[in-house]
């Protein structure tokens, strides 16, 4: 076994033991806690993958920034143990077929296309920043740009929200 | 054998740069007491060792034998992980730092050997991807330990890194911009001092478009990033206590103090990459007569240990200050007498002198400024440094642009 495949499978673990302590841990700290070892596993996935600014920036937005005001948002709200309840039907009864459903999708994908994902002998366009910069602003420039509308909108949303009310 | 060598080469890079810092990190104390109690004209440690200069041992024994106290019902993983996290998370930023050009003049089992541990190509952005984790530290610490003060600081913490990270990587997007890469070896090869000296530094930068607003925000949202005075809210005592730290005693406090100082040596290496040229030279390569400053800084030094070690008060002072002495200025001497020597520890050197000229400066704000106040914390940095650093990257954008296109 390579030193790569054998760190594709710690990270991967990783992942998945994080992903599923979210879920089974009781309080809110935890849960989030698991999250940001979740989002650095990947960021060291993405990292195997050739792709350096896209580990760098996973670990600076998603690990950073979103986890800190999840985190914030919990502590300032002084969030509690939270409460099991029952499941809901629909995971009670759907969850099991939905998640190999889902599975089952993921795997054919990468079974079909498999050699198509970018690994550090052929990172592709994942490689260096500038080509990826470049792609974003022509290949991608519509989407990337709607994106960036989107999350404007939800910006001014919140900020609307926030306001507090003129008497 | 050569295989591993590789392995076995960083290993020791990596537990020799721990060594360097920690020590450094201890002295930096030693340092900013002295500094601070000579602005305060009061003589600050001098009973430990001669000049005090034992002082950080004695206060490190000191952290280890004290009572490790825990209080009653705190989250205990995450109390004991808080402070772990800070201090690993600000000694791994340490190892892409490059501390020098040049590879050292033998090989390791047929490895070169660079003075960095790693130079990956996205160097900067693996330091702010540090930065960004480093408020869990902090914030875990407060809202583990169950008590109001530390709470409060965490939030504060939390709420101020947030808030300055955005001017923190926005104010050096313009040195990215002209250097044209993330690696930190690159950024400081684009400010090269051959021809103009300091004026090639990016802080100058004849090359392409000054920086000084760029390094301005910087400078400020990292001091505020390593919670230092005047930006020191989340463990402001005259408020919070200690702030996030309160509950915390013996080694588990040793280590958000030695996270602290780490942090700001990280912020002193990084400001003089990016904005002062590095381990570039502040003088043009013609003026070969500063070659021997390193020595003519030395020599004087050590002579004057020697003089002021003979007269020292005590008898350990008057054995140890002058051999010390008398050491730094055989070095000195050796340095002029070895030219293949002297021109290695220039990059070094330099390096090192613009670290300690910003440690230097941390200490000298912390003498001198007063805190913010909470509501003029959140103002400097969202509606002074932000849009500044803002502007600052669509000018520097339009000049590189500009410049490109003849």
């Amino acid at each position: 076994m390579s030193a790569a495949l054998l760190t594709f499978f710690a990270l991967a673990t990783l992942a998945t033991v994080g992903a599923l302590s979210l879920i089974l841990q009781r309080h809110p700290i935890h849960s989030a806690l698991s999250l940001i070892v979740v989002m650095v596993a990947i960021a060291g996935l993405y990292l195997l993958m050739g792709a350096e600014f896209v580990a760098a920036v996973q670990i600076i937005v998603y690990g950073g920034a979103i986890m800190v005001l999840f985190i914030f948002v919990i502590m300032l709200l002084n969030a509690g143990v939270e409460e099991r309840t029952d499941f809901s039907k629909l995971a009670k009864f759907g969850g099991l077929p939905l998640a190999l459903a889902l599975t089952g999708l993921l795997a054919a994908a990468m079974v079909r296309h498999g050699s198509a994902i970018p690994n550090p002998d052929t990172p592709g366009a994942l490689a260096s920043t500038e080509t990826l910069s470049t792609l974003l602003f022509t290949t991608f420039v519509y989407p990337f740009e709607l994106t960036s509308f989107l999350i404007l909108v939800a910006i001014m949303g919140a900020l609307v929200l926030a306001q507090r009310e003129k008497n | 054998m050569a295989e591993y060598g590789f392995w076995i080469l960083t290993l020791i890079k990596i537990v020799l740069l721990l060594i360097v810092v920690l020590t450094a990190n201890a002295y930096l104390t030693w340092f900013e007491r002295k500094v601070v109690a000579h602005m305060q004209t009061r003589m600050g440690p001098h009973r430990v060792g001669p000049h005090g200069l034992l002082q950080p041992a004695a206060d490190g024994l000191k952290f280890l034998f004290k009572e490790d106290v825990m209080p009653d019902g705190v989250d205990k993983l995450v109390y004991m992980l808080a402070p772990f996290l800070a201090l690993t998370l600000s000694l791994t930023s340490l190892a892409v730092i490059p501390f020098g050009p040049k590879p050292l003049p033998f090989t390791f089992f047929g490895h070169q050997i660079d003075l960095w541990i790693t130079n990956p190509n996205i160097g900067l952005l693996v330091l702010f991807a540090i930065t960004a984790l480093g408020v869990y530290g902090i914030a875990l610490a407060g809202w583990s330990s169950n008590s109001k003060y530390p709470l409060l600081g965490g939030l504060r913490s939390s709420a101020q890194m947030v808030s300055y990270e955005l001017t923190l990587t926005l104010s050096v997007v313009g040195v990215v911009l002209m250097a044209n890469s993330f690696s930190l070896t690159e950024i400081i090869k684009q400010q090269d001092s051959s021809k103009y000296g300091l004026l090639g530094w990016n802080l100058f930068g004849i090359h392409s478009f000054t920086q000084v607003i760029g390094f301005l925000c910087f400078f400020i949202a990292a001091v505020a990033e390593t919670n230092r005075v005047p930006f020191d809210l989340p463990e402001a005592e005259s408020e919070l206590v200690a702030g996030f730290h309160t509950e915390y005693s013996s080694f588990k406090f040793a280590m958000f103090f030695i996270a602290e100082y780490t942090s700001m040596i990280t912020v002193s290496c990084l400001t003089t990459i990016l904005f002062f040229g590095g381990w570039n030279s502040p003088f043009p390569a013609s003026w070969g007569f500063t070659l021997y400053l390193p020595s003519l800084l030395l020599i004087p030094f050590g002579l004057w240990l020697v003089y002021d070690g003979i007269k020292y008060e005590t008898l350990f002072g008057r054995l140890v200050l002058p051999v010390v002495g008398a050491a730094l200025a055989a070095i000195g001497l050796a340095l002029i007498l070895f030219p293949g020597a002297n021109e290695f520890i220039q990059a070094p050197f330099w390096f090192l002198s613009k670290v300690f000229f910003f440690l230097f400066f941390y200490v000298w704000v912390r003498g001198t400024l007063p805190r913010f106040r909470y509501d003029q914390l959140m103002n400097i940095g969202w509606k002074l440094l932000l849009p500044v650093s803002i502007v600052n990257v669509i000018i520097t954008a339009a000049v590189v642009l500009l410049r490109a296109t003849p």
